[in-house]
């Protein structure tokens, strides 16, 4: 109900308004306004005059005023441009009686801008912003002149909605007007603004809405403004709930690609890699290591670096990967406790390694078309990084269960992990297939690094920070088992953002994950396997 | 050192009594002789500290098969406690003379937290420093082993639960001054830090609670406790089945561990006169494993041995390649689990074998390292 009557509360401020704008500028002689302009008695009632003219006529008119670009020459005022050429106030040069452009005689004083009235040339040459060219600026500056409470700016909204094409600057321009006229004397004008601002949820109106209330005597103005409060009470509440669960999804989504490759090596074949942060440090490196070359040697082609970045960390790590399982990992099968002290030493080394060669910290740049955010509702932005590693984790899902289920080497990998010895017997090379799983695991967590650098510093630290979140992942979601890593992945980053705002605080991060973790020690107390659990020998095995 | 009980305990206990006299009396001594200077005096107090706590570290994993990665919060907790003690003695006497404790001044803390009251009676600390580590290690272990949760989940969740203790203690807010932790302790006891006759005596209390320990420690791994202790480490399932209540015995193991952590740190903060939360969390529990693999996983005096020489290490080349020192650790983890499974007792065993067997020409049988465990599962 309310909608059709802001709705029709435009249009009615489109045609009324738009009638008188259509007059204004005909019939206004700006020729004669300049004259009184230039004289220092009638100024300040001719810039009275203009204050809502949208015309751009007078945009140059006061531009050169304020400048001090102004003169009057021989009984016309004209203006001095850049290169020193007149022209007239409609923008046309002016000629000398020979034909010739005019020249200012030397000593030629410019009009001068009484300082009481230059806030208020100020203010008229901002309200012509609502004009300018760049539509990001135009919304901006409709903003401003919403939250100035000033109503010589209604009439220069109106003109300006009245010509405005771009969808997101005409909201913009409605929901300035709006904001004016909250102070119209007109009630039903009161009233149209009061039902459009509660019907945009525009909280940034919040306060003008207060004060409206405060000292309202319209009885149905007040109840709509209560009314529009609680609305956008509510849409408050809901766009945080939105925000809290989007940014736990997307905190789930980085946990699920960390753990994946988590999932494979520890999930499947039972090692424990503590290098497995490391690994994620390496895909990180690769980035900036890529990003710099780019910079170096291909400065034309920046923007795509990390499209060449994702793959070769993918690669890098995998190799990594393949030598540390021939070199380390293979003769400690089946001693997991060994295995954990051994790769949490090759992390060590790594870590180190990479604290001498790069530095202390580096960062990598999000390229261009990562960068800003979509505005899913007012005042909420999804940042498009985010959403990538939302879309990436996914793609990274779909590839190894594709590849795991649905392909013939996934045939062997979990023949493999199943029954080693059933699966030698049956001509498997187990020797092949333990490297490749393990150095498939540790590239995942290359790709893992390589996105996180979008979001993080690329720091030796890295690793650390994110391997203790990984493996409560894959053992809160039971190894083996996939589902179980997603399920425990988004559950893990949802609950964390969830109870983050719940503690608040500068530490409320650090409170949200011991609490978290608490939360999994007492749920893995009532299903010690996890949440999904391999049931059968197999499982008994790897525990 | 893993025979049976009550067989040759009389060599054993000799060594422990050289042992004995050589640290606890016969180093202190060479130190009021000057042969030993201070600093080594209070560089060995510190080691022999840490020697207590690799033999809890030994306990449950060496004998019992379990990795632990929460013992540095059991030793955090020791020093953490003592430390408290101290900071209370001292205050008063800081720098901007209020009651409490200089850290706090600069977090606009200005009366004591209600859980640092207790910490001003010295029996209630070191109270404190023994039963709170057990007290945990119990409540830790009545919530896993009792589920079932066991081999790599414990590990896994004790190492999470360092990574968190290590996180809240880093935060101003708990009081426990955050990243710099503990330090400028001024006395300990009454007596002053400064003097170098009390930093002797600490010394010698430190040396003889180890032996005290390593008596402990003994008379558990020769017990039938012990025994069962090696074979949950060696097939728990078997125990099981034999109808064996094996997690009883893990909790029990696991809180003597604590404890002697507790206590490792209670003897270590006045000695080293700071303790910081980079002590407390994953990578030093990760070291004391070091240590007993290195030394030899499964006997006491590997442990022992480990603690002090890998601890040596770390002071010579800290001090000479400070940034190597981290990649020169992790390649020992690497090279101790896959080169020298039994570590250097283990080493020192097949080295006697090796000489036995060309003096008297015998063909000795392969050498099975002690207490290395080909086949957890």
């Amino acid at each position: 109900m309310h909608t059709l009557v802001a709705v029709l509360a435009a249009a009615w401020v489109l045609t009324g308004l738009g009638g008188r704008a259509a007059a204004g500028p005909g019939a206004f002689d700006l020729e004669a306004a300049a004259s009184r302009l230039a004289a220092p008695a009638t100024q300040k009632d001719v810039l009275g005059e203009l204050a809502g003219s949208s015309d751009p006529a007078v945009e140059r008119l006061l531009r050169a005023l304020k400048d001090g670009a102004l003169y009057a020459w021989k009984g016309r005022t004209v203006l001095l441009g850049d290169d020193g050429g007149l022209t007239d106030v409609a923008g046309r040069p002016v000629l000398d009686s020979q034909g010739q452009p005019a020249q200012l005689e030397s000593g030629a004083e410019a009009v001068a801008l009484d300082e009481a009235h230059f806030g208020l040339v100020r203010r008229t040459l901002e309200r012509f912003e609502v004009f300018g060219r760049d539509p990001l600026k135009r919304q901006s500056a409709a903003f401003r002149l919403g939250t100035s409470g000033d109503p010589a700016a209604i009439p220069v909204l109106a003109r300006a909605l009245e010509g405005e094409t771009n969808g997101d600057v005409r909201v913009a321009l409605e929901d300035a007007l709006a904001k004016l006229r909250l102070r119209s004397s007109d009630a039903a004008d009161r009233l149209g603004a009061v039902k459009r601002l509660g019907w945009r949820a525009s909280e940034a109106a919040v306060p003008q809405l207060q004060a409206l209330l405060a000292g309202e005597t319209d009885p149905a103005v007040r109840a709509a403004a209560r009314t529009a409060l609680q609305d956008i009470d509510r849409f408050v509440v809901q766009r945080n709930a939105i925000g809290y669960l989007f940014n736990g999804v997307s905190l789930g989504a980085v946990l699920l690609l960390m753990s994946l490759g988590l999932a494979v090596t520890f999930g499947l074949m039972g090692i424990i890699n503590m290098a497995h942060g490391e690994m994620l440090m390496l895909g990180s490196y690769t980035a900036y290591v890529v990003q710099e070359i780019f910079a170096a040697w291909f400065p034309g082609y920046v923007d795509s670096y990390f499209v060449v970045a994702l793959p070769l960390a993918f690669l890098v790590a995998g190799v990594v990967g393949l030598a540390l399982e021939w070199g380390v990992i293979r003769f400690l099968y089946g001693r997991p406790l060994e295995t954990l002290i051994v790769t949490w030493g090759v992390g060590m080394i790594l870590q180190q390694g990479a604290r001498l060669y790069f530095g202390d910290q580096t960062s990598v740049n999000s390229p261009t078309w990562l960068r800003g955010g979509a505005e899913v509702l007012t005042g909420l932005i999804f940042p498009w990084s985010r959403i990538f590693i939302v879309v990436l984790a996914l793609a990274a899902l779909g590839a190894l269960w594709l590849l795991l289920y649905r392909s013939y080497a996934g045939l062997n990998v979990r023949a493999v992990m199943q029954n080693r010895a059933m699966a030698a017997c049956l001509g498997v090379s187990t020797r092949r297939v333990d490297a490749v799983t393990f150095s498939l695991g540790t590239a995942l967590a290359g790709v893992a690094g390589c996105a996180l650098a979008l979001i993080g510093t690329v720091d030796p630290e890295v690793g650390k920070t994110y391997i203790v979140d990984s493996f409560m992942v894959v053992v809160l979601g039971g190894v083996g088992k996939l589902v179980g890593t997603v399920v425990a992945a988004v559950c893990i980053g949802v609950s964390n953002k969830l109870i983050e705002p719940a503690i608040g605080g500068t530490a409320a991060a650090v409170y949200a994950k011991v609490a978290v973790l608490v939360i999994v020690i007492w749920f893995l107390q009532w299903r010690p396997t996890g949440l999904f659990a391999q049931r059968g020998r197999a499982a008994t095995e790897t525990a | 050192m893993t025979s049976a009980p009550g067989r040759s305990w009389d060599r054993g206990l000799v060594w422990v009594g050289i042992f004995g006299a050589v640290f606890a009396v016969g180093l202190p001594l060479a130190n009021v002789l000057g042969y030993v200077s201070d600093y080594y005096l209070n560089l060995f107090g510190k080691y022999l500290a840490l020697a207590i706590l690799a033999l809890g570290m030994d306990l449950i994993w060496g004998y019992t098969g379990i990795l632990s990665l929460g013992q540095a919060i059991f030793f955090g907790i020791g020093a953490y406690s003592i430390g408290m003690h101290m900071m209370l003695e001292s205050s008063g006497k800081g720098v901007y003379g209020e009651p409490v404790p200089d850290f706090m001044i600069w977090n606009q803390v200005y009366a004591l937290p209600l859980f640092w009251k207790p910490y001003t009676s010295a029996v209630f600390a070191i109270g404190s420093s023994l039963l709170l580590p057990a007290l945990l290690a119990t409540v830790i272990g009545v919530l896993t082993f009792r589920r079932r949760l066991r081999g790599t989940y414990f590990a896994i969740l004790t190492q999470a639960i360092a990574f968190a203790v290590w996180l809240m203690l880093n935060r101003n807010e708990m009081k426990l001054g955050g990243t710099n932790g503990l330090t400028d302790f001024k006395s300990v006891l009454g007596f002053s830090l400064s003097s170098q006759g009390t930093l002797r005596a600490l010394y010698v209390v430190t040396a003889a609670v180890l032996v005290g320990s390593l008596l402990l420690a003994r008379a558990i791994v020769r017990s039938k406790t012990g025994l069962v202790l090696e074979a949950i480490r060696d097939n728990e399932r078997r125990l099981e089945f034999l109808g064996y209540d094996t997690a009883g015995f893990k909790i029990f193991v696991f809180a003597v561990s604590a404890a002697l952590a507790g206590l490792s740190g209670l003897l270590y903060a006045p000695q080293v006169g700071i303790i910081t939360p980079s002590q407390v969390g994953v990578l030093p529990s990760l070291e004391i494993v070091i240590w007993v693999a290195f030394g030899g996983r499964g006997t006491l005096w590997g442990a022992l041995l480990g603690a002090i020489s890998v601890n040596w290490l770390r002071s010579v080349l800290t001090a000479t390649y400070p940034r190597l020192w981290p990649i020169i650790l992790g390649g020992l983890f690497v090279a101790v689990i896959l080169l020298f499974p039994a570590g250097l007792i283990g080493l020192a065993a097949r080295c006697k074998k090796l000489l036995a067997r060309r003096r008297h020409g015998v063909v000795a049988a392969a050498v099975v390292a002690p207490g290395v465990n080909h086949h957890t599962a």
